[in-house]
């Protein structure tokens, strides 16, 4: 009976001696096995649980105050509310980029980690969404963003952006959530039949939809999943495009530029793989999943960091480029008066700092193999998506065509409290994730097995570790 | 014949447990060469090429996402449509009310006969907006070098 042991897997993308058992049990016990979860889970959900709180109760003052208790003032009628909405849905276009284009690409590495991203996509754009809701000021009333016939006989308007911003999130939100769900189904079923618990058993039951591994169900399934894929692909690009569009397609100095759909998508991949990093690398530690999460995952997506970030950083390059070669005398003054040397200008050299300068370490090998080396590097690189949104947004409307738009913004402690009662939000559902719902995508990984493996050998199945 | 589900005894089916894919795949192959076609297999992931062992063929998923990929694509363009055409016409911009996505635009393309330019003619347009333009004098030197015809071309 040859082991896998034996054999020499290609690119180390799943090492040790594994089976099909051992990967379902090191996956699939986080969710069956209640106990292997620490008091450390219960510290972080607790961290989560707090940021929940500081979510509702700002949201709570916000509705009984009005957006008033915001930094937000003529001429910054934007400003904490749009940056970290587009921070946050930034943070989501990894998950898709991971499970949609990695898929049409036939990228095998996607396997083990796009379970994890897409999730975080789903909560991301959840934390993005509460954003623009909040920021109409009466979000009671937000139905009134949709087309549906009414008794002031008008429409939206589908020439703006801000419209197609609306049809853009709630599509990228509904088709990210059914890929998410249609690729549990499989896993659900798994947990279906290894659960020794009556209630596990009869949820799992429910929510696998009688999932029996049949081939027509693969069949049909890997038909949708490609065709998900297929739809899912245009959709990140578009979507960020589309939220460039909202500064793009106006005439504001530094915002009303072409390069911007790229510049976004780029930025919204580096965002997102800095985060899928920053949670990837304490999870597999804690759960002792390095063998399907390997350095060699962690070294492809240390590249794609330096790729996406070699984008981004072109992008400023560019912005300091047409500000002088377009002749336009309001782009200059905001890149000299405002970004190089205004009240603002250490959040622009931060930037730089964050965005153009660190991710070039990922130039030595060394550093993308170094767990430390990634997690800072990828809380930088989130810090420094964060401030190119503010560089993006403040800056430009505290300096522009008129002498009455040189005010300054300042957030307000409410912005600050819902910025972190967002983050705490997301920590609090992806601790509920990592316990209640298989983390990594256990059947793909099983294909990629067989696949390395090598098709003549022998990989058995008996050896099924049972779950203690 | 179909199964009487008010029925609870009964045979469903023999069921044979393999260990590997490949052999899996080896005995449905055989299964159907010796005439079986009532057959399903299960497995815990996909195996490619199993379907075809089966003897299943299916394009239900493809066509069902494709109509309804056409349904979606039909009702957003005839509600934007009718919403800004007929109901509610808004002057946005100087744009069409009905603005169908642009296309590669060029005013020379108005000129009479401009399509023979890609194909067996020769054009010379003087523009409008040179500083000695003038309609007559130009129609003349075009004229006695042998103009076909002279003709306005506007925006």
């Amino acid at each position: 009976m040859a082991k896998v042991k034996d054999r020499k897997l290609n690119d180390l993308l799943i090492t040790g001696d594994q089976s099909y058992g051992s990967i379902d049990h090191s996956v699939g016990r986080m969710v069956l096995d209640q106990k292997i979860h620490t008091t450390a889970w219960f510290k972080w959900l607790t961290v989560g649980v707090m940021g929940t709180g500081l979510l509702g109760l700002s949201i709570a003052w916000l509705l009984w105050q009005g957006i008033g208790i915001w930094g937000n003032n003529v001429p910054s009628a934007w400003g904490f509310d749009i940056i970290n909405f587009v921070w946050w849905i930034g943070i989501g276009h990894a998950g898709t980029l991971i499970s949609a284009i990695l898929l049409l690409l036939r990228q095998q590495w996607r396997n083990s980690i796009n379970r994890f991203a897409e999730a975080m996509t789903i909560f991301a754009v959840m934390c993005a969404g509460l954003y623009p809701l909040l920021h109409t000021g009466r979000p009671w009333n937000a139905y009134w963003l949709f087309p549906y016939p009414n008794i002031l006989g008008m429409w939206p308007q589908w020439r703006s952006p801000l419209m197609w911003d609306v049809f853009a999130v709630s599509t990228y939100f509904s088709v990210s959530a059914v890929f998410w769900f249609v690729g549990l189904i499989p896993d659900f079923a798994t947990l279906r039949d290894k659960s020794t618990n009556k209630h596990a058993k009869l949820i799992f039951a429910i929510l696998s939809m009688g999932w029996r591994g049949s081939n027509q169900h693969w069949h049909r399934y890997e038909q949708m999943y490609l065709l998900l894929a297929g739809l899912s692909t245009p959709l990140v690009l578009s979507v960020h495009s589309i939220v460039s569009f909202d500064f793009a397609i106006s005439i504001v100095p530094g915002w009303n530029v072409t390069v911007f759909p790229p510049y976004f998508v780029a930025g919204a991949v580096f965002a997102g793989f800095a985060m899928v990093l920053t949670w990837l690398i304490p999870v597999r530690k804690a759960y002792k999943l390095d063998h399907l999460v390997t350095d060699r995952h962690l070294d492809w997506m240390a590249k794609i960091l330096l790729a996406t970030g070699l984008i981004v950083f072109y992008g400023y390059i560019l912005e300091v480029f047409y500000s002088w070669y377009s002749g336009n005398f309001y782009e200059y003054k905001l890149l000299i008066d405002t970004r190089f040397k205004g009240m603002y200008s250490w959040a622009y050299w931060a930037l730089i700092f964050c965005n153009g300068v660190v991710p070039q370490l990922f130039w030595i090998p060394k550093m993308r193999k170094n767990i430390w080396a990634l997690m800072i590097i990828s809380q930088v690189v989130s810090v420094g998506m964060w401030l190119e949104r503010f560089v993006i947004i403040p800056m430009s409307l505290t300096n522009n065509y008129l002498p009455s738009s040189d005010k300054p913004y300042y957030p307000s402690t409410w912005d600050f409290a819902m910025f972190l009662g967002t983050i705490g939000f997301f920590i609090f559902l992806m601790f509920l994730f990592i316990r209640f719902l298989p983390v990594i995508n256990m059947f793909e990984v099983k294909d990629l097995l067989y696949k390395l493996g090598g098709k003549k050998e022998y990989v058995n199945q008996d050896e099924t570790v049972e779950v203690k | 014949m179909a199964h009487d589900w008010s029925d609870p005894s009964g045979l469903y089916a023999l069921v044979g447990e393999f260990n590997t894919p490949e052999e899996l795949m080896h005995a449905a192959e055989a299964a159907r060469h010796a005439g079986y076609r009532k057959m399903d297999a299960y497995s815990p992931f996909p195996i490619h090429g199993l379907s075809e062992a089966i003897g299943f063929r299916d394009t239900k998923v493809p066509w069902t996402v494709f109509m309804f990929g056409l349904l979606g694509v039909t009702t957003g363009y005839t509600l934007q449509w009718w919403t800004s055409v007929i109901d509610y016409p808004l002057n946005v911009g100087g744009k069409p009310l009905n603005s169908i996505p642009p296309q590669p635009y060029h005013p020379i393309f108005n000129a009479k006969n401009f399509e023979r330019a890609s194909q067996d003619k020769f054009f010379l347009a003087v523009e409008a907006v040179d500083p000695h333009y003038d309609a007559k004098k130009i129609e003349k030197v075009m004229k006695e070098h042998g103009a076909v015809e002279v003709s306005e071309c506007e925006y």
